[in-house]
Formats: C-alpha cells, sequence, structure tokens
C-alpha cells in the first residue's frame, strides 16, 4: 500500500552488541544507560538519515529495571526485539491489525507496535520471555503445549500474552465469549478451534 | 516516521499552552502512531496527555453522563454507570477495533480518529481528504465501504468511530478547554461533513483540548442498545451499525433516539426514523415502517449500492431489538 521512506544505513551497533549491553544492566539498578539511539532506524525506517530527539526512560521490562535512551520514534516492540533481544513478541502488521505484538503493560494487554517507548517511564512490560516462572512454564503456556494450539507458531506469543490478559479480565465464560475477547489477535495458521481449548484450559486451571 | 520532541504535560494549563504552541496532543497513541508511520501525519512535537486528570465517568443531575477525555474505551465500557445508564454506549465500545487497543484507546482520541479509506492512509494516492485540491481516488476507485450520506464532490469517506453513532444518537456534547476558555459544542457540529473542506474534520481549535463527552439525561426507563454489521464477525469496522435508545411510556413511544454507522460521512443521526416513532406504540410492522425511511438522501458509489438496503435492515433490527417486540 503506502511506500516506506528510504532506510536509513544500518547502525554501527547490532542486535548483538545490545544484547550484550542489556544483560550487562540486567538487574543492576541504573547501572548505565542503555543508549538506543539512532539504531531505531533499523527497524523503523526514517525518512531523514538524521537521528531524531531522543529520551531516558526508565522502566521494568520482565523484572528488570533498565534504563535506555530511545530515539522518540522507537516502538516498544521494537526497543524488545531490536535493542533488547527480546525476539518473542513478533511484527506482523506494524498496525494494530493482528495482535502478534502483544505484551502486558502496567498487567494490561496492547499492541507493543503502537506503543512509543518514550512514554513508558515507569511502566511494567511483561513479555512472552517473562511469562515463565523458571522452568515451570505459565499455565496458558502449557495449555497451548496440550491443546497443540499452534502451527507455525509466528501468532503464538501474541495470542499467549493476549490470553493472558483475557483470562486476568475475566472474558472465559464461554468458547464464544473467549472468541470475541480474542478477536485483536489472528493466526494465519488457522488454529482459532485449539486456541479457544486452550484458553478454556488456562481458565479452568485458575 | 518522520523525527518529533516529545513532552509529557501534567496539568490542564501546560497542556494547552503547549498545544496552542504547535504541539499535538497523544492520548492512546492507537490512531496517531500508526498515521505518523504511515507519514500521514507528521506532527514535529507530541504532547503526551495521558497524565492530565480527565480520567472520570460521573453521573451528572437527572442521570445524564460525562465521560473524561482520557478515559479508555475499556474503561467506559466496563463502568458500571456506563452500562447502567447507556447500554448502547457500552455495547458501541465493546463491538470496537480488539481488547488490546480498548486498553489503550480513549474516548477523545476516539472521536477525533481518521478515516480508515484506504487511499487516505496511502500517501502515494490522491486525496482531498489527506492533501486538498489532488483529488479522490476512491470515487472511481474501490468504493465499497465508503459513505453513501453526507458525502460531497471533494471526499466520500465514512467517519469509523462506533462510540461516535452513539454519541450522536444520544446527542451528546463535546467540553472543550483552550487558550481562551471553555466552551461546549453540541456533537452533530463536532464532527464536520467534508462539504468543499475534506481536511477539516472537526470544529476543534488549534490548542484545544477535548476533557469530557457530556450525554445528556434521558427519561427513565431507557432501553437502547448497538448493532454493528461487519466484513467478519468482530475486529473489523462497520459496513453499517445502529445506535437505538427507546423510552416507552404508557405504551407509547415518547422518545426515540436513532443513528447509523459505517454509511455517512459523519455519524448519521435518523431524524426521519425517530419521527416516525414518537407517540407510536411498538409493533413489529412500527419498525419496517420507520426503518423505511433510514436510507434517504443516499447517494450509493460504483460498489457500496448494497449499503442502502442493508441499513435500513440494520435500523429495523435493531429496533426490534431494542424496542422489545420479539
Ligand atoms: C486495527 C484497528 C481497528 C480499529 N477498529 C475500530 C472500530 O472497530 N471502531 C472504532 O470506533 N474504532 C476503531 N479503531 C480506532 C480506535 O478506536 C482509535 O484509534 C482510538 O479510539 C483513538 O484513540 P487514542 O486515544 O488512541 O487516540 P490518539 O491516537 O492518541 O489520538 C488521535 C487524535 O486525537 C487527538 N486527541 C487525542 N486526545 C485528545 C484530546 N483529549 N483533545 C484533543 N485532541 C485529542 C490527537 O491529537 C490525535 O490527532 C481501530 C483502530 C485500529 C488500529
Ligand atoms: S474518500 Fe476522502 S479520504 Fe478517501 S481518497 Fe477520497 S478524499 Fe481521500
Ligand atoms: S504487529 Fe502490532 S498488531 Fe500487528
Ligand atoms: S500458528 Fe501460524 S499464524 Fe498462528
Amino acid at each position: 500500500m503506502s511506500t516506506d521512506p528510504p532506510a536509513a544505513e544500518p547502525s554501527a551497533l547490532s542486535r548483538r552488541t545490545f544484547v550484550a549491553t542489556t544483560v550487562a544492566v540486567g538487574g543492576a539498578v541504573a547501572a548505565g544507560d542503555l543508549v538506543v539511539g539512532p539504531s531505531a532506524f533499523g527497524a523503523e525506517p526514517s525518512t531523514a538519515a538524521e537521528t531524531g530527539p531522543s529520551t531516558r526512560v526508565s522502566l521494568v521490562v520482565n523484572g528488570r529495571r533498565l534504563t535506555v535512551v530511545v530515539d522518540n520514534r522507537t516502538s516498544l516492540l521494537d526497543l524488545l526485539r531490536e535493542h533488547l533481544g527480546l525476539t518473542g513478541s513478533k511484527k506482523g502488521c506494524n498496525a494494530g491489525a493482528c495482535g502478534a505484538c502483544t505484551v502486558l503493560v502496567d498487567g494490561r494487554r496492547v499492541n507493543s507496535c503502537l506503543t512509543l517507548a518514550v512514554r513508558l517511564e515507569g511502566a511494567e512490560v511483561t513479555t512472552i520471555e517473562g511469562l515463565a516462572k523458571g522452568e515451570r512454564l505459565h499455565p496458558l503456556q502449557q495449555a497451548f503445549i496440550d491443546q497443540d494450539a499452534f502451527q507455525c507458531g509466528f501468532c503464538t506469543p501474541g495470542q499467549i500474552m493476549s490470553g493472558v490478559g483475557c483470562l486476568k479480565e475475566g472474558r472465559t465464560g464461554s468458547a464464544e465469549e473467549i472468541r470475541e475477547w480474542m478477536s485483536g489477535n489472528l493466526c494465519r495458521c488457522g488454529c482459532y478451534v485449539k486456541i479457544v481449548r486452550a484458553v478454556e484450559q488456562a481458565a479452568r486451571w485458575k | 516516521m518522520y523525527p518529533f520532541s516529545y513532552t509529557r504535560v501534567s496539568d490542564l494549563r501546560t497542556a494547552v499552552q503547549a498545544g496552542s504552541d504547535g504541539g499535538r496532543y497523544i492520548a492512546g497513541g492507537t490512531t496517531l502512531v500508526d498515521l505518523m508511520r504511515e507519514t500521514v501525519e507528521r506532527p514535529g512535537k507530541l504532547v503526551d496527555i495521558s497524565a492530565l486528570p480527565l480520567r472520570e465517568v460521573t453521573a451528572t443531575k437527572g442521570g445524564g453522563l460525562r465521560i473524561g477525555a482520557l478515559m479508555r474505551m475499556a474503561e467506559v465500557a466496563a463502568h458500571p454507570t456506563v452500562r447502567a445508564l447507556y447500554a448502547v454506549i457500552s455495547q458501541a465500545l465493546e463491538l470496537s477495533a480488539s481488547a488490546q487497543l480498548r486498553n489503550m484507546a480513549t474516548i477523545g482520541g476516539n472521536i477525533m480518529q481518521r478515516t480508515r479509506c484506504t487511499y487516505f492512509r496511502d500517501v502515494t494516492a490522491s486525496c482531498n481528504r489527506r492533501e486538498p485540491g489532488t483529488g479522490c481516488a476512491a470515487r472511481e476507485g474501490f468504493n465499497r465501504t465508503h459513505a453513501i450520506l453526507g458525502t460531497s464532490e471533494q471526499c466520500v469517506a465514512t467517519h469509523p468511530s462506533d462510540v461516535a453513532v452513539a454519541f450522536a444518537a444520544l446527542e451528546a456534547t463535546v467540553h472543550l478547554l483552550g487558550p481562551a476558555g471553555e466552551r461546549t459544542v453540541a456533537f452533530s457540529d463536532f464532527l464536520l461533513r467534508p462539504d468543499n473542506t475534506p481536511q477539516r474534520e472537526q470544529s476543534i481549535r488549534q490548542g484545544e483540548l477535548i476533557t469530557a463527552v457530556e450525554v445528556p439525561a434521558q427519561p427513565r426507563p431507557l432501553r437502547s442498545g448497538y448493532v454493528k454489521v461487519r466484513d467478519r464477525q468482530s475486529y473489523e469496522f462497520a459496513l453499517t451499525s445502529a445506535a437505538v435508545a427507546l423510552h416507552v411510556r404508557g405504551g407509547v413511544i415518547q422518545v426515540a433516539k436513532v443513528a447509523a454507522g459505517g454509511v455517512g460521512t459523519v455519524p448519521w443521526k435518523l431524524s426521519a426514523v425517530e419521527q416516525r416513532l414518537i407517540g407510536q406504540r411498538p409493533s413489529e410492522a412500527l419498525w419496517t415502517q420507520a426503518a423505511e425511511v433510514a436510507a434517504d438522501g443516499a447517494q450509493p458509489l460504483a460498489h457500496n449500492n448494497f449499503k442502502v438496503e442493508l441499513l435500513k435492515r440494520t435500523v429495523e433490527r435493531q429496533l426490534r431489538v431494542v424496542g422489545g417486540t420479539r
């Protein structure tokens, strides 16, 4: 449909560099800023090759406090995937229309592709990587395995995070209710029947 | 996306000051971030208003409602006062977007959202709404989802909001705060038809902030509800929709509030349908007879003629559901 503005040069800092930086920062409170500056271009093509204004943000991701400096244009999804190495959350449409990027922000399920990271000062973010307690899977993760609720798996992290939100919101009274309240997550493989069963299973466990 | 500066405001005065200085308000961001990424919107300065104290629903004297502009769609839909007084508002919201988007998006942002016309969203297409004077690709293009009412030579795009249809039916007012102080605008004057200026979509002025939407009191009991017809069962915009509220006393309809969505360049108030209902006794025949005038004045395009009949049936169905004869 629309033309993407030309992408800028790939940044000097590769994803691997950022992973390393993150691990160093992880757990330590404000041990140093993770600078997520111009590399935002790698994910969010910019019209100009210049660096946009950036902002320092402190947030908690999967229980770890981080301070990052983000180009204001960086979405939470790009922060997670391109800069923190948390590639579980997926980019399907980048426009709020598929749910593959669903994460919890302050306990509520949201589309991380439409969330600007710069707005997350003080926020608590939970992604699919932060759901299990050590080796123990979240009941809904287990239910997805038990019910064989995926094929290619691309939509699955978003489905599960959305399902966790759906369970919290108490919208699991019937298969019909689950279908409606899970409708913000598309599955190209068409696993809907089993996804509903998985949410039902997790609802029974609660 | 073009670069922008970012500031967060926590009081109304600072917000309006920043808005008047050319800042663009961002609430839930679900319309704005999307359109910025498409480079349809190119604000240089974002003003984050999410911390402003506009997060309350209050019942007003006599049973009206005042909904703070920063209330999220999910919060309003679930609010016990809203559910008790205006089921039509709750239903319109719960049939909107997705659970995730409703957790982010606000009421103020919802009534400010821009059209979902695909040509509007595509910066390579000609579009008078996005770039005045460039033409309208939808007129001769794919216009199956476009408007049949309130269109102009310039633009035929629908207004996509669902809850705005409920607000139009209920004759809500929009509360605004600007550099010159507060004012209120009737909902019917807030959203503008395209006419010769499709780029002007709301009668809001530079720097003005929506503080609340107020729904006037209605006689009780009031039965109300919303129906939405779409290409898929959920997570889709309306092809047609209808918001209906009825107050029946002594077996006679005393108050009828009806509006339609998915068909107009703005939420379409159906005064002619209301007139056919008031003073009458609910009956199957009445619903059909009233809905008969729902599409009066329609000007279908090459691909959306089906909306004329669909609109009548949508209104008839919702009159029956709310009127309770079946
Ligand atoms: C995939 C998808 C599906 C959708 N489906 C539906 C649907 O079925 N039905 C429906 O009704 N909607 C639907 N929407 C639209 C959604 O409801 C709107 O995007 C949302 O309500 C906008 O609110 P927001 O708070 O996110 O606004 P923002 O994106 O923050 O702002 C939108 C605009 O409003 C302005 N603004 C925001 N708050 C104020 C204020 N208080 N005062 C003055 N100006 C303000 C901003 O400057 C901006 O111009 C859908 C959206 C998506 C992405
Ligand atoms: S219908 Fe309106 S929004 Fe769509 S292309 Fe034409 S002018 Fe633009
Ligand atoms: S990637 Fe966010 S909704 Fe599709
Ligand atoms: S499992 Fe393939 S998209 Fe859902």
